[in-house]
C-alpha cells in the first residue's frame, strides 16, 4: 500500500496544531472504491438488489423528495459561497491530497446535480455550474461520498454553518434508493435484522462469551462479576456496540464492574445486542428501523433505564431515538442517557469517593480522542475527560485545533471501516495519528467501536506506538471493588 | 463470484479470499490459502489455533471472542499475532475457512 503523502501535515503541533496543507494530487484516491453490495444483503433491508433501468428518473425523484422534506438540505444546496474555508480541514483530504475531498469539492457534485434539475441553472449547463446525473457522475458520488465519514469537521469552519454530513447522507440515500450501495454498509444492516448485531453474533454464541466473562473475571479478581443476558425486570438494559463482546473486552468487562461496584441490576438483550446503527450511513429507513430495536428490546425486558455503551454512532442515533421512534417517557429520565453521562452522575452523586485509586493508571500517559460522532453529534466532550481526569494521575491533550469540536475522524468513521479502501483509511488516519504521536501518549482512550478497531491499525501504521482502550477500561482499572 | 486457484484446488472466495462455503474447507486448502498470508509453515501451534476455530464456528456459527480463543488456545495476542501476522480475525479465520469478521472490528 503506498501512502498517499509523506510530508507532516502539522507544521508545528505545539502552536495549537495549525496544519500545513498537502501538496494537491489530482485524481489522486480516484480509484479507491468500497465493493459493492450483495443481492442477499439488500434484499433484506428493502433496498433494489441491482442498479434499476431507469435510475436516473428515479434518482432525480428521490433527489426531490429529500428536498421536500429537509428544508435544510435545500439550503445547503443554495448557500455555499465557495469560499474555500472548509479545503483544508478534511482528514481525507489532508491525507490523501485529492482536490475532490475538498469538502466544498465533494458537496458540488450534489450541487452541480441540484442546480441541473432544481434551479434555473440547469437551462445553461454550458456554464458549468449545473451537471446531468450521468453515469460518470454517478462514479464519482460512488467514490467520493465514500471517501467522506460524515464526521462533520468542516462544518465546523463553515461560516455558513453548512453540515456537509448532511449532503453526504442525501447522497448515499439517493444511491441506496436506486440500487447502488457499499457491502459492508449492506452487510452489516442485515446481520442486526438476522441476529441481533453487527458482528453476526448468535444468541447462544453471545450467551457464552458472556459465561465466558464470568469466569474470566471472577478468576481475575475474586470478584462474582455479571454479564446478564435477556433478564426480565432488569432495571437497566445496556445497549454496547457488539464489538465490545468480541474485540474491546476490556470495555465490556469495565461495564459489568461498574454496575457490579454500583449493584446495579442491569442486562443485556439477544434482540438487540447493537447501538451502533449502519443505517445511519445508508438511508433513513434502515436507521429508524435499526434504532427502533432498542425501544423493542426494552419494552420486552420491561427495563426502567436503557444506558448506550461506548459507540459513536449508536450516540448519533440514539440521541435521536424520540424523533425517530416516538416517545420515551415510559422509560425513566434522563433519557437517551450516554455511559459516560451515568459514570459522571455518579462520580457527581459521590458513588466512587475513596474507592478509586488513581495509581492503578500510572504506567500509562493517556490522551483522549473525541469521536466525531461522540463529540459533534452528540455533544460528549467534557464527560469522558471528567471520568479520565477522576481516574487517571496522567492525562495529557492533542493539540487544540485536533479536539473537542474540532477532532479529526479517526479515518474510518460511519462506513468506512472496511478494508478494501485501506489507503483512504490510513490516508485519512494521519492526522490524527500526528496529534497523538505529539502528546507521547502511551494510552489513546475513545469512546467508539469503530475507532477502537481503527486506531491500531492506523496508529501502527504511522509509527505511534499507542495502545487504544475505552475510557470505562481506565475506570475498572482504578475502581476498588 | 471470484475463484481462487490454491495449489491446483479451486475454490469460491470473496472479494478478500475468504472461503464462501465454509463446509468446503480442508486442510489442505488451509495450506493454501496460509501461504497466501505469508504463513509458509503451519506448525501445531497454527493447527491447534485452526482447530479451536473451526470447532467453535461448527457449534456457535460465528468466529470466537478473541480473549477466549487466547485463552483456551494458551497463546497470548502477541504470540497470534506472530503466528497469522494479519491476525486472529482476518489472518487466522482466513485460514481456517471462516467467514470474514464484520462489523465494527
Amino acid at each position: 500500500m503506498s501512502k498517499f503523502d509523506e510530508t507532516p501535515i502539522i507544521k508545528d503541533p505545539a502552536i495549537n496544531g495549525v496544519l500545513k496543507p498537502p501538496k494537491l494530487r489530482e485524481h489522486a484516491s480516484a480509484e479507491v472504491r468500497c465493493y459493492p453490495s450483495k443481492p442477499k444483503d439488500t434484499a433484506a433491508i428493502d433496498l433494489p438488489t441491482e442498479r434499476v433501468p431507469d435510475w436516473q428518473e428515479r434518482a432525480i425523484a428521490k433527489f426531490g423528495e429529500l428536498l421536500e422534506k429537509n428544508q435544510a438540505l435545500r439550503v445547503y444546496m443554495d448557500i455555499c459561497a465557495r469560499c474555500g474555508a472548509c479545503t483544508d480541514k478534511c482528514q481525507f483530504y489532508l491525507g490523501t491530497g485529492d482536490p475532490q475531498n475538498f469538502p466544498v469539492a465533494r458537496a458540488e457534485l450534489l450541487r452541480k446535480v441540484y442546480r441541473r434539475y432544481f434551479t434555473p441553472a440547469g437551462l445553461f449547463p454550458d456554464l458549468g455550474d449545473a451537471a446531468d446525473l450521468d453515469e460518470e457522475m454517478l462514479q464519482k458520488w460512488y467514490t467520493y461520498f465514500y471517501q467522506c465519514s460524515e464526521c462533520r469537521r468542516c462544518s465546523v469552519f463553515c461560516p455558513y454553518g453548512i453540515d456537509t454530513a448532511e449532503i453526504t447522507i442525501a447522497a448515499r440515500e439517493i444511491m441506496a434508493s436506486i440500487g447502488v450501495s457499499t457491502k459492508y454498509v449492506t452487510e452489516v444492516v442485515a446481520k442486526v435484522y438476522q441476529t441481533g448485531n453487527n458482528l453476526g453474533i448468535p444468541p447462544a454464541a453471545w450467551k457464552d462469551n458472556c459465561e465466558f466473562l464470568e469466569e474470566d473475571v471472577q478468576a481475575e479478581t475474586g470478584h462474582p462479576i455479571r454479564f446478564p443476558v435477556d433478564v426480565q425486570g432488569a432495571d437497566v438494559l445496556l445497549v454496547p456496540p457488539s464489538a465490545d463482546n468480541f474485540a474491546n473486552t476490556d470495555t465490556m468487562i469495565g461495564y459489568g464492574k461498574l454496575f457490579h461496584y454500583l449493584g446495579v441490576n442491569w442486562t443485556t438483550s439477544t434482540y438487540c445486542n447493537e447501538g451502533g446503527n449502519f443505517g445511519l450511513f445508508l438511508n433513513f429507513a434502515n436507521l429508524k428501523k435499526v434504532n427502533a430495536r432498542i425501544l423493542q428490546a426494552a419494552r420486552d425486558l420491561g427495563v426502567k433505564t436503557i444506558i448506550w455503551g461506548e459507540c459513536g454512532h449508536a450516540w448519533r442515533a440514539g440521541i435521536m431515538t424520540p424523533a425517530l421512534n416516538g416517545p420515551m417517557d415510559a422509560f425513566d429520565p434522563p433519557y437517551p442517557y450516554h455511559i459516560s453521562q451515568y459514570i459522571v452522575d455518579m462520580l457527581h452523586k459521590g458513588a466512587f469517593d475513596g474507592r478509586i485509586d488513581k495509581s492503578a493508571n500510572d504506567d500509562y500517559l493517556v490522551t483522549y480522542h473525541d469521536p466525531c460522532n461522540s463529540a459533534r453529534a452528540g455533544y460528549l466532550i467534557e464527560e469522558p475527560r471528567e471520568i479520565i481526569r477522576a481516574v487517571c494521575n496522567r492525562f495529557v491533550e492533542m493539540p487544540e485545533g485536533t479536539i473537542r469540536e474540532k477532532t479529526f475522524c479517526c479515518g474510518a468513521g460511519n462506513g468506512l471501516l472496511t478494508d478494501e479502501i485501506m489507503p483512504i483509511r490510513m490516508a485519512g488516519g494521519k492526522p490524527r495519528a500526528l496529534a497523538v504521536k505529539h502528546t507521547g501518549a502511551n494510552y489513546l482512550a475513545t469512546v467508539c467501536a469503530i475507532c477502537k478497531a481503527q486506531l491500531p491499525e492506523s496508529m501502527h501504521y504511522w509509527d505511534v506506538p499507542v495502545k487504544v482502550g475505552g475510557v470505562i477500561d481506565l475506570l475498572a482499572r482504578a475502581l476498588k471493588l | 463470484m471470484p475463484v481462487l486457484n490454491l495449489d491446483g484446488i479451486q475454490v469460491d472466495v470473496d472479494e478478500d479470499g475468504f472461503i464462501q462455503d465454509p463446509a468446503t474447507w480442508n486442510e489442505d486448502l488451509a495450506v493454501a490459502i496460509a501461504k497466501l498470508e505469508d504463513v509458509t509453515n503451519l506448525t501445531e501451534d497454527h493447527w491447534k489455533v485452526i482447530k479451536y476455530l473451526r470447532n467453535y464456528f461448527q457449534q456457535f456459527g460465528i468466529a470466537p471472542m478473541i480473549r477466549k480463543l487466547c485463552k483456551e488456545t494458551g497463546y497470548d495476542l502477541k504470540t497470534i499475532y506472530e503466528m497469522f501476522p494479519s491476525g486472529p480475525a482476518k489472518g487466522a479465520c482466513k485460514i481456517a475457512g471462516l467467514p470474514k469478521p464484520t462489523g465494527c472490528v
